[in-house]
C-alpha cells in the first residue's frame, strides 16, 4: 500500500508538488470557467425564466427563437459591420502612428508615451467624457463649439439616427483608446528589423513606399498577425463603450446594438431569460470560432514557419 | 530544511485562500447569522435589501426602522449599483434577501417562478382601499398581492412660468398646443421642451398611449394600442423630434433637473423628485402639468406613477417572520412611512390618508402633482408587460421617433411580440 502511495507521489514528491502548485488554479478554472460554460450550454436547451435549475426541456426551441428574432439577427449584423470597419482602420492608424513615432528625430519617448497613455484609461470613463463633454448635443459641447465657429447648427450626436452620427462617437472613442496600445506592439516590431536591411535597400536605390512595401511590412508579418487577432477579439467583445454611450434609463436603442449588449438585456436585465440568453451566447461563440478559424487559415496564424 | 518548511507553510496558506475564494464567494447576504449575537438569541434573523436612494439620510432612516422592530433581528443591506440585476441574481441562490424592494413590485416572471410569496393577507379591505389604486393593481396578479407599495413617485411636465409669459404662451392642454408652445419658446439659447436625450423613447411610451385614450393592454389583458389614435399620437412624437424645438444631447437626462434649472429648456418632462432642486433654483417660477391629451376630442391627460414595493422572497427561511415585518413597517407604522416619504427625498406617501397629512404636499405645484396622481395616474407599465414586450416597444419607439418609421407597421410588429409573450405568461 505504502508502495502505491510512494508511486503516486512520484520521485522527490514531484506529483504531489505538481498537484499543490497546479491544483488551486485548475480548481478555479473549473469552477469559474468550465462549469459555467457547460451550464450555459445546458440552460440553452431549457425554458429557464428566473431560474438556473430549470425543469422544462425545450430542445432546440431557444435556438430557433433566437435565429428568428430579428433584433438578435440585426445585432449580429451590426457587430460584423463594426468589426469589418474597426479592425482595418485601427490597424492602419496604429501602424501609421508607429512609423511616424519611429522616425521622430526628437522627443520620441514623449510621443510614444502620449499616444500610449489612453490605453491606461478606463473604457467607461472615456465613454462618459465622449458622451458628456465632447459629443454632447448642446451648443457648448466641444464638437458643437467647433461647428459653431463655422456657423453650423449644433448636432445632437448620440440622439439622431439620420445621419448616424453615433458611429462617429463610438469609433473615435475606440480608436483613441486602442490605437496607442497597438502602436507600441508595432514599434517593438519595427525596432527588431535589422538596419542592415534598410542599408542594403538604400544601396539598391529603394526609397519611400518601396521600402515600406518590400521590407518593413514583410518584416512586420508576425506582429501584424498578432495585432489583427487581438483587434478582432476586441471587436467581438464590444460592450463597454457601446453600453455607456448609448444606454439610458429607457433601455438601449435598436441601432448599434452588439450581440453582447442585446444578450445582456435579455438574460441579465429584468428579463432573466437564461434559456434564450444562453442559446444566443452559444450561437455567438460558434460564430466567433468560425471567424477565428477562417482568419487563422488566411493569415496563417500558428504556422510552423512563422 | 528551514526554508522548505516555510515554503510549505506558505503554500498551505495560499491553497487555503484559493479554496476559500472558490467555496466562499458571495456568501455575505447581509443577514446576521445570529451565531455572534447573544441578545438576539431566539429572534429570527432577516435580511432586508434596498437600492441606493440618492437622498442623504435615507439609509440611516431605514436602518433605524429595522432596529426598532421588536420581533426579529433585521439587517439592512444597502445596494449601490445595478440593484435590479443584483437582486434578481441573488433570488436564484439560497443567499438572497428575505425582504426586498423591487420597482413596481416583483416582475411577472418572479411571480410565475414562485420566487416571491403572496402578501394578500397582510391588508384588510379598508387598508387596501387606502393605497393608490393604480399601484395596487400593478402589484397584484390573479387577485393575489405580491408587494406593498412603499412610496409613490411620478413623472410630470414642469414649465418656467416667466418664459411662458414672455413668449405669450398658455400652459398647453393638448399635444398640438404643446408642440406650438415648444416652437414659440425656442430661441437660439433655450429649447422649448426636454423629454430626455432619446427624444422621449424612454419616458413617453406610456403617456403617448394614455393621452390617446388607450393603454398598453386592454382590461382583459389583450394588446391595447392597435388603433389609429396610437398611430396619430406616436406620429406627434416624431413631429416633436424633428421640429428642432426639442433639447437633445444635454449633459444630464430627463431625470435630473439641471437642464431645466440651468435654462437649457423652458419645459421638461421629469420626476417629482426634482422639486426641491427646482424650487431652490427657480423659487415659485415653475408650474406643473400632466402630459396633455392628444387633441380636444380624443384622450385624457396622464402621468406615469411608480413605486418600489416591499416583497418577501419565497426562499426565505422565515417567510412568516418576514411577512410580519413587512406588515409592521409598511402597513402599521404610519409615522415611519410618512417620515420615509417626506424627510429625505420628495415623494408622495403610498397611502391617501398619509398623503393628506404630508405638509409639503399641501400647496403649490406639489399639491397639483398629488391631484394628478389621483386623477390621471397610470402605473408605468402593466404587470403582464414583460421585459421582452418592453424592449419590442422601445425599439419601435426608437425607429418611429428617430428614424421616421411608419407607426402603424411598427405597432403591428410590437403586437406580434406582445401577443407571444402574453401567451407564454398566461397560457
Amino acid at each position: 500500500m505504502s508502495q502505491v502511495t510512494a508511486r503516486l507521489r512520484g520521485r522527490y514528491d514531484r506529483n504531489l508538488w505538481f498537484a499543490i502548485f497546479v491544483g488551486p488554479f485548475v480548481l478555479g478554472l473549473l469552477v469559474f470557467v468550465y462549469i459555467p460554460i457547460v451550464w450555459s450550454v445546458v440552460l440553452s436547451f431549457f425554458d429557464a425564466h428566473n431560474t438556473v435549475t430549470p425543469t422544462k426541456f425545450v430542445g432546440l426551441g431557444n435556438y430557433l427563437d433566437m435565429l428568428r428574432d430579428a433584433a438578435f439577427r440585426s445585432s449580429l449584423i451590426t457587430f460584423v459591420v463594426f468589426a469589418a470597419f474597426i479592425v482595418p482602420t485601427t490597424f492602419v492608424l496604429s501602424l501609421g502612428l508607429a512609423l511616424l513615432v519611429n522616425r521622430a528625430r526628437f522627443a520620441k519617448t514623449f510621443f510614444r508615451s502620449v499616444f500610449f497613455l489612453p490605453t491606461a484609461s478606463s473604457y467607461v470613463v472615456a465613454a462618459l467624457i465622449w458622451k458628456l463633454s465632447i459629443f454632447n448635443g448642446v451648443r457648448f459641447g466641444l464638437a458643437n463649439t467647433v461647428l459653431g465657429w463655422f456657423a453650423i447648427e449644433p448636432v445632437a450626436w448620440l440622439s439622431v439616427t439620420q445621419p448616424p452620427w453615433y458611429w462617429l462617437v463610438i469609433v473615435s472613442a475606440r480608436m483613441w483608446l486602442q490605437a496607442g496600445f497597438y502602436m507600441i506592439l508595432f514599434l517593438a516590431g519595427l525596432q527588431r528589423i535589422s538596419p542592415s536591411l534598410y542599408e542594403a535597400a538604400a544601396i539598391d536605390g529603394a526609397t519611400g513606399w518601396r521600402v515600406l512595401r518590400y521590407i518593413t511590412l514583410p518584416q512586420l508579418r508576425a506582429t501584424s498577425t498578432a495585432v489583427l487577432l487581438l483587434l478582432l477579439i476586441n471587436a467581438f467583445q464590444a460592450f463597454d463603450e457601446f453600453y455607456n454611450l448609448l444606454s439610458s434609463a429607457g433601455g438601449y436603442p435598436p441601432y448599434a446594438r452588439p450581440p453582447l449588449v442585446y444578450l445582456y438585456y435579455a438574460a441579465l436585465g429584468q428579463g432573466q431569460d437564461f434559456g434564450h440568453g444562453s442559446a444566443g451566447a452559444v450561437i455567438l461563440t460558434l460564430l466567433i470560432a468560425i471567424v477565428a478559424l477562417a482568419q487563422g487559415r488566411i493569415v496563417g496564424l500558428g504556422r510552423r514557419d512563422d | 530544511m528551514g526554508s522548505g518548511f516555510s515554503r510549505r507553510r506558505l503554500l498551505g496558506v495560499g491553497g487555503g485562500l484559493a479554496a476559500m475564494a472558490v467555496a466562499g464567494c458571495g456568501s455575505n447576504t447581509g443577514r446576521d447569522t445570529g451565531s455572534g449575537g447573544s441578545s438576539s438569541g431566539s429572534k429570527p434573523a432577516l435580511a432586508q435589501w434596498y437600492h441606493q436612494y440618492g437622498e442623504a439620510g435615507t439609509q440611516q432612516a431605514v436602518q433605524r426602522y429595522a432596529k426598532e422592530y421588536p420581533d426579529a433581528t433585521v439587517t439592512v443591506q444597502w445596494s449601490p449599483g445595478d440593484y435590479d440585476k443584483k437582486t434578481a441574481a441573488a433570488l436564484l441562490t439560497d443567499n438572497g434577501p428575505d425582504v426586498f424592494e423591487y420597482g413596481n413590485g416583483p416582475s411577472i416572471d418572479m411571480i410565475k417562478g414562485g420566487q416571491v410569496v403572496d402578501l394578500s393577507d397582510l391588508l384588510d379591505d379598508t387598508t387596501k382601499a387606502d393605497f393608490t389604486p393604480s399601484l395596487m393593481a400593478r402589484m397584484t396578479y390573479q387577485d393575489k398581492l405580491y408587494a406593498i407599495p412603499q412610496v409613490t413617485d411620478m413623472q410630470l411636465l414642469v414649465y418656467r412660468k416667466s418664459l411662458l409669459e414672455q413668449a405669450g404662451v398658455q400652459p398647453p392642454q393638448t399635444v398640438d398646443e404643446l408642440l406650438a408652445a415648444a416652437k414659440k419658446l425656442t430661441t437660439d439659447k433655450v429649447k422649448g421642451l426636454f423629454v430626455g436625450n432619446d427624444g422621449g423613447v424612454g419616458i413617453l411610451g406610456g403617456p403617448a398611449l394614455w393621452s390617446a385614450g388607450l393603454d398598453y393592454l386592454t382590461e382583459d389583458n389583450q394588446f391595447g394600442f392597435d388603433d389609429p389614435a396610437a398611430v396619430e399620437s406616436l406620429r406627434k412624437l416624431r413631429e416633436l423630434f424633428t421640429s428642432k424645438t426639442l433639447l437633445l444631447g444635454a449633459p444630464t437626462d430627463w431625470s435630473d433637473p439641471s437642464a431645466f434649472t440651468q435654462g437649457l429648456t423652458a419645459m421638461q418632462f421629469t420626476g417629482l423628485w426634482t422639486f426641491p432642486a427646482i424650487q431652490k433654483a427657480l423659487p415659485d417660477d415653475f408650474g406643473v402639468l400632466p402630459w396633455p391629451k392628444l387633441n380636444a376630442s380624443t384622450g385624457k391627460p396622464s402621468v406615469p406613477v411608480g413605486a418600489y414595493g416591499s416583497t418577501v422572497s419565497a426562499k426565505s427561511k422565515n417567510v412568516d417572520a418576514a411577512k410580519k415585518f413587512v406588515k409592521w413597517l409598511w402597513v402599521d407604522q404610519a409615522d415611519k412611512q410618512l417620515d420615509f416619504a417626506q424627510s429625505y427625498g420628495f415623494h408622495i406617501p403610498a397611502r391617501k390618508s398619509l398623503a393628506e397629512k404630508a405638509d409639503k404636499l399641501k400647496s403649490g405645484p406639489a399639491a397639483d402633482a398629488v391631484k394628478f396622481v389621483n386623477e390621471n395616474g397610470h402605473a408605468q407599465t402593466p404587470i403582464l408587460w414583460s421585459p421582452k414586450s418592453g424592449t419590442a416597444y422601445s425599439d419601435a419607439l426608437n425607429r418611429i421617433i428617430k428614424s421616421g418609421s411608419d407607426p402603424a407597421t411598427e405597432i403591428k410588429a410590437v403586437k406580434a411580440v406582445v401577443e407571444a409573450e402574453l401567451k407564454r405568461i398566461t397560457g
